[in-house]
């Protein structure tokens, strides 16, 4: 039996980009030759910035967007799922297995619904359960893991704070009893306060239930207090990744070491000690060949410059890889 | 010398559907020319309130109270009433910048005929010509390459960064005393959002205007401002130097803020949250409006039987009475 719960082999998401319809078609790439491999039980971060890819990947891994290169293998006790060779059967199965917590919590939840109802559709649409007594317990048993009342469950969402309805979305995720989670974004929305009751609330979860988290940000503080690995991803490349306090106590890469400190001391006397970079993330239509951080790294090497070199990790310490362009 | 603004005893209330609504509560707060005044607090503390009181931008169902003063260089602003003061303070002396720069753009219009158009109500003796190139110049300035280009475009075409950059290089354009930032760097990457904040350090030493930084993100505060106020439901419940406030906080609640922020210099330390919810500004506690949260004990204001009163406890640095009590039984 696999440590691992996902695999995810040289995978790549291209999207179709024309911008008008007399223009010709271009291909935005969206995601580049990834590789990771996600223990069970571990809490995975993946961050970078707007654009970078993380949303993509991870919906690739859901088996949400289409992979356009590569393989994504889902290590489950009895047996693989290989996400991009499924029958409809084994898609059913896996949706149970693997689930997705939104990031706005108010935009996410129909206003309509019950409570108890959100929580209950997939049990409903995926038929998990056989009769409403059934379902009713699932809900109940969820909702109280989640800290939620049982007389919440009769109120619309509307009448909730942002982060109870934060943890309305997770009981949502949760009732299938899924063994994997995408975690987008989830606490982005939310204050500090409430953002650190959550992320206590997902660790608890991850040990009660026995769960494995992709968590997507790209508030580095939070993903350096919840994940055990990190993966740093920048124009659709994974350019560092490793684990989460090696990483961040010795960044590498340099772009992992300017996004580091670009991130805002509480400590007032600490001022200003961000490597500016310049300008912003080039457009996924026309990455730079070569080291696709090149256009902005602040030190790059004679060799960067020239676009040659082909990106791809390396291992510089057991666990931690590093992008080859950058340990040249 | 006295200050560039002074808002004295300032209350605002709403009224609505559901009732009135008491959205700030008698705040005092002071900045001086050149300087940076951090606002912090959770989502609906009434940060935004408070900037928009000094434009008089707050909608028509908003009340002040009648001992409340916002002395902007020697005029109460909270008496302005005809266009031609409003018009003295909306992109005269105050300009304000958003989160969502979209925001303060006209789709349909390029963005260099909004700074010119601006530039020719406010600036009596200038012509379309000096307009064009001051603001061609104000682009330049905040870093925008191509400016000239840019001038010629639509806010839509330009990315986020970038909007942000021309949103500043409109408000400074009319060389306001008062720069009014509300979370202009929330939506932003953090490498952009470094980029920004040393812009806006730049344009203070470089113009000596005086700056309100409204954020909920404690270290952006502690990379810009000089002072914070802190604010909770509406009260400021502590305020002071920058240094003071982040180091040697006093008040429950803005230990709570630092205690629940994830720090990557310390990693061991648990993310330890805020008790329960903030209450509904409909159902504000009476007292201090921290009690139904707050960890600590204290007998007296848990009951809410200690008015809401700063109190300073050392040279500029101010807290609430009560919650000055709240802290001594640790
Ligand atoms: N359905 C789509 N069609 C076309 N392009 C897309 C699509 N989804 C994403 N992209 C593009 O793919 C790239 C990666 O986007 P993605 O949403 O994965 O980034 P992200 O890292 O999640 O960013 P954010 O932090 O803003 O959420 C971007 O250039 C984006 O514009
Ligand atoms: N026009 C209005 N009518 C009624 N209530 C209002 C109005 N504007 C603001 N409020 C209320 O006043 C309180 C303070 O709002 P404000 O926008 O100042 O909060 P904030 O601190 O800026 O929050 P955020 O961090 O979410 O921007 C909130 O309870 C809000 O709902
Ligand atoms: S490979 Fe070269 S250009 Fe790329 S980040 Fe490293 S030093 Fe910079
Ligand atoms: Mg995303
Ligand atoms: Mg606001």
């Amino acid at each position: 039996m696999s440590d691992n719960l996902i695999s995810v082999n040289n995978v790549s998401v291209n999207f179709d980009y024309q911008e008008n319809f007399i223009s010709k078609k271009q291909k935005i790439h969206a995601v580049n030759n990834i590789n990771i491999k996600i223990k069970k039980g571990s809490f995975f971060g993946l961050v970078g910035e707007s654009g970078s890819g993380k949303t993509t990947l991870g919906r690739a891994i859901l088996g949400a967007n289409k992979i356009s290169s590569g393989n994504v293998i889902f290590h489950d006790d009895e047996r693989d799922y290989d996400l991009t060779n499924m029958n409809k059967q084994d898609l059913k199965e896996y949706r149970k297995k693997a689930q997705l917590i939104f990031q706005d919590p108010y935009a996410a939840l129909s206003p309509r619904m019950t409570v108890r109802d959100i929580i209950a559709e997939p049990l409903e649409v995926m038929k998990i359960t056989n009769s409403r007594q059934e379902t009713d317990e699932r809900v109940r048993d969820i909702a109280a893991k989640c800290r939620l009342n049982i007389e919440h469950l009769r109120r619309f969402p509307h009448a909730f704070s942002g982060g109870q309805r934060q943890r309305i979305s997770i009981a949502r995720a949760l009732v299938s009893n899924p063994k994997f989670i995408v975690a987008d974004e989830s606490v982005a929305a939310l204050d500090v306060s409430i953002q650190a009751d959550i992320l206590n609330l997902l660790k608890q979860l991850q040990t009660e239930l026995n769960l494995t988290y992709l968590f997507i940000s790209h508030d580095l503080s939070v993903v350096a207090h919840v994940c055990d690995v990190v993966a740093v991803m920048y124009l659709g490349h994974i350019v560092e990744m490793g684990p989460s306090r090696e990483l961040f106590k010795n960044p590498k890469h340099s772009y992992t070491k300017a996004l580091l400190s670009s991130i805002p001391s509480i400590d007032p006397e600490k001022r200003s000690e961000a490597i500016e970079l310049k300008g912003e993330i080039p457009s996924a239509l026309n990455p730079p060949p070569g080291c696709v951080f090149r256009t902005r790294c602040p030190h790059p090497g004679v060799d960067c410059k020239g676009g040659e070199i082909t990106m791809g990790l390396t291992e510089v310490e057991p666990g931690h890889w590093v992008d080859q362009c950058c340990v040249l | 010398m006295s200050h560039l603004l002074e808002v004295k005893n300032l209350d605002v209330k709403f009224d609505t559907d559901e009732g009135r609504i008491i959205a700030v509560e008698n705040i005092s707060l002071s900045l001086d020319q050149g300087k940076v005044l951090g606002i912090v607090g959770e989502s609906g503390s009434g940060k935004s309130v408070t900037a928009k009181s000094i434009m008089q931008l707050n909608p028509g169902n908003t009340f002040y109270n009648n001992n409340a003063e916002i002395i902007l260089d020697n005029e109460n602003v909270l008496k302005f009433t005809s266009k031609e003061d409003l018009k003295k303070i909306r992109g005269g002396k105050v300009s304000m910048i958003f989160q969502e720069p979209m925001a303060s753009f006209a789709p349909a219009i390029k963005i260099g005929a909004q700074m010119v158009e601006q530039l020719l109500i406010h600036k009596k003796n200038m012509n379309k010509k000096e307009a064009k190139s001051l603001s061609i110049n104000m682009l330049n300035r905040v870093g925008i390459a191509d400016a000239e280009k840019r001038f010629n475009q639509y806010a839509f075409e330009l990315s986020g960064g970038m909007r942000q950059r021309a949103m500043i290089a409109m408000a400074l354009s009319t060389m306001p005393k008062l720069l009014l930032a509300d979370e202009p760097t929330t939506a932003l990457d953090v490498t952009i959002q470094a980029q920004v904040i040393n812009l806006i350090k730049d344009i203070i030493q470089e113009y000596q205007m005086g700056v309100i930084f409204i954020t909920h993100d404690l270290g952006v505060i502690a990379q810009i401002a000089d002072d914070v106020a802190v604010m909770y439901l509406g009260s400021v419940v502590e305020k002071g130097p920058v240094n003071k406030i982040l180091k040697n906080p006093k008040h429950p609640y803005t230990k709570g803020l630092l205690e629940a922020l994830p720090d990557v210099n310390n990693l061991d330390a648990p993310l330890s949250p805020i008790p329960g919810n903030i209450p509904s500004p409909l159902d504000r506690p009476t007292g201090c409006v921290f009690r139904t949260r707050c960890p600590h004990h204290n007998p007296e204001g848990k009951d809410g039987k200690i008015e809401m009163k700063l109190v300073e406890v050392e040279q500029g640095h101010w807290v609430d009475q009560c919650g000055i009590k709240c802290g001594q039984n640790e």
